[in-house]
């Protein structure tokens, strides 16, 4: 009885107590944020050509498309809006995660030169502190190209717009870029085993938005069931994009899996943050 | 006492020629202590190989022959590719960046002070770097291609020997490239905008979306006589025997000495302009 009453005590107090983290957290970050903000206008011309630059890197990754279609009309059966919008949404996806944490990647660096330490004792959470780290408002470019390449797509694609359709393509995007960002927390929790391993991360973001941005009929089936249920990057643009297109998902999932996004996004990230969780209380300093 | 300033000129060059050969050893032994780092270029280069190799199969299946290239050759121009990218330094990475930062802070002004050309120093450093990543880097992407795909790698030779040539040439003009852009940071000071913009363009004129044969009519005519094709397209094709005949081969090799020439050329003149420039402040 006495317990039962204490129980519910503590589940009144970890209520609150975990939303003021959360909102902690968030105003941390929104400081941190800023101050790198005002910090790139600093220099306004490396800035406007660097957020040049991110929307080129990725625009020519679509020339190179552009130009594989000018040699076939179709590749693994899909035409090149088709392709298109899978392009556009997987890199606009990336993009937003990779402006509100692409930096996570750089712990490594930080528990190398003992800079974490520094992080650990301000009364802002590590993970607000990581993600908010030298934020990049020129990454702003690529978001801008994938939605450019999306709304061209949508444009030229003749679908049959139904209500379900048009609200899955806001959806994707926001899901997509979660899940991109549960994996770019699983890969910053990775590092504090492994401190140079920055670059496997990429393997699954970069790399993983390569393969996103091609029709999954061109992959072999092994590969398929991989980035459907193992790391679940299908859920990122596939399956959202096979129906907004009216085509069956080659592993054969039912039309209402394209609706899971947001459950898969919500999903990935408990293994990311257990992950999370248990590299800091593995961290120990280097000591310089 | 001629024969005396012969032999003093003799081990002055002797001596030039262990510096630099120290300095480049210095290189590989530098990029050969991060195991992990390795490693997981390593794992990201296979990763990016698959997905592109599938792409490719997908495209040749359709378009045999596209580029001249038959499927098996497409396949290993992937997982070629792949393994000269990070000794390339065409993803970025490389020196230019510590180049720019030590304009940046000033510690160019030891650099300078050496006993050493700052040209030939970083030339030496970059391609011992290269050295390293060209073994650590590139054979396991490379035999984890061929275990699973048929690719079409040559059974002759003096044809990977033709290759290695035309690699180092490569590397060579990718360095001379890197270096303009690190000397810029004497004028720029913040040289990150203009490294993206030169990954962006290296990634796209090297090849290494899309074979550079690929590339339609007149524009891909302009792209294959870019400095960025000498990095990696003419390698390739070195290695897939497109350039079969003596002549064919002599061209391609000569093609990028001729851009070796000329990008170190514009080196030396864009590092004297640098060198006028530069004010020592004491303390």
């Amino acid at each position: 009885m006495a317990e039962a009453v204490l129980e519910r005590e503590f589940a009144e107090l970890e209520v609150p107590r975990a939303r003021g983290r959360l909102r902690e957290g968030l105003r941390g970050y929104g400081l941190i944020v800023a101050m790198w903000v005002r910090s790139t206008m600093t220099y306004r011309t490396s800035f406007v050509l660097s957020t040049v630059g991110n929307a080129a890197i990725t625009l020519l990754d679509f020339v190179a498309i552009y130009i594989m279609f000018s040699h076939v009309d179709a590749l693994g059966g899909f035409t090149l809006p088709e392709v298109a919008l899978l392009y556009g949404s997987c890199s606009a996806s990336l993009g937003l995660a990779d402006l509100l944490l692409g930096n996570t990647d750089r712990i490594g660096a930080r528990i190398r030169d003992g800079s974490l330490d520094t992080m650990l004792v301000r009364p802002v959470p590590l993970l607000a502190q990581v993600a908010a780290d030298r934020f990049a408002l020129r990454r702003l470019g690529r978001i801008g190209q994938g939605l450019g390449v999306l709304g061209w797509a949508l444009c030229t694609l003749d679908v049959e717009w139904t209500a379900g359709k048009v609200l899955l393509v806001p959806v994707m995007l926001l899901a997509g870029g979660s899940i991109f960002a549960a994996v770019m927390v699983a890969g910053a929790a990775f590092q504090f085993i492994a401190g140079d391993a920055a670059e496997v991360q990429n393997s699954f973001t970069y790399g993983g938005c390569t393969m996103l941005q091609y029709p999954p009929t061109v992959f072999a089936t092994d590969l398929l069931r991989g980035v459907t249920f193992v790391v679940p990057l299908a859920f990122v643009n596939w399956l959202p994009a096979l129906y907004v297109l009216g085509r069956p998902d080659p592993l054969g999932l039912p039309g209402w899996a394209a609706f899971l996004s947001p459950l898969v996004a919500l999903a990935v990230f408990v293994p990311a943050s257990l992950a999370w969780r248990a590299g800091v209380r593995s961290y120990r300093s280097t000591g310089s | 006492m001629r024969q005396g300033v012969r032999q003093g000129v003799r081990e002055g060059v002797r001596e030039e020629v262990a510096l630099y050969a120290a300095v480049a050893a210095g290189g590989f032994r530098r990029y050969a202590t991060y195991g992990t780092a390795t490693a997981a270029g390593v794992f990201t280069n296979t990763v990016f190989g698959f997905i592109v190799a599938f792409t490719y199969i997908a495209l040749w299946e359709q378009r045999p022959g596209l580029g001249g290239y038959d499927q098996a050759q497409a396949l290993t121009f992937v997982w070629v590719s792949q393994s000269l990218l990070a000794a390339g330094a065409l993803i970025g990475g490389g020196f230019q960046e510590e180049l720019q930062e030590r304009v940046r802070t000033g510690d160019i002004a030891v650099d300078l002070y050496r006993p050493a050309d700052l040209q030939m120093w970083w030339l030496a450093a970059d391609l011992g770097r290269a050295a390293f990543q060209l073994l650590g880097r590139g054979l396991v992407p490379l035999a984890a291609g061929a275990l699973v795909f048929r690719l079409a790698l040559p059974s002759d030779p003096s044809r990977w020997l033709l290759f290695l040539v035309s690699v180092t040439l490569g590397l060579v003009v990718s360095f001379a490239l890197r270096y303009l852009l690190g000397l810029l940071a004497f004028w720029l000071l913040d040289g990150s905008g203009i490294n993206l913009m030169a990954t962006v363009v290296s990634i796209f004129f090297s090849g290494m979306l899309l074979p550079l044969t690929v590339f339609p009519g007149a524009f891909g005519e302009f792209v294959r006589a870019l400095p960025w094709a000498a990095m990696l397209q003419v390698p390739l094709d070195v290695l897939l025997g497109e350039h079969a005949g003596a002549g064919d081969a002599a061209g391609a090799l000569a093609f990028q000495a001729g851009w070796v020439l000329v990008l170190l050329g514009a080196g030396r003149l864009l590092q004297s302009a640098a060198t006028r420039k530069v004010v020592v402040q004491g303390g």
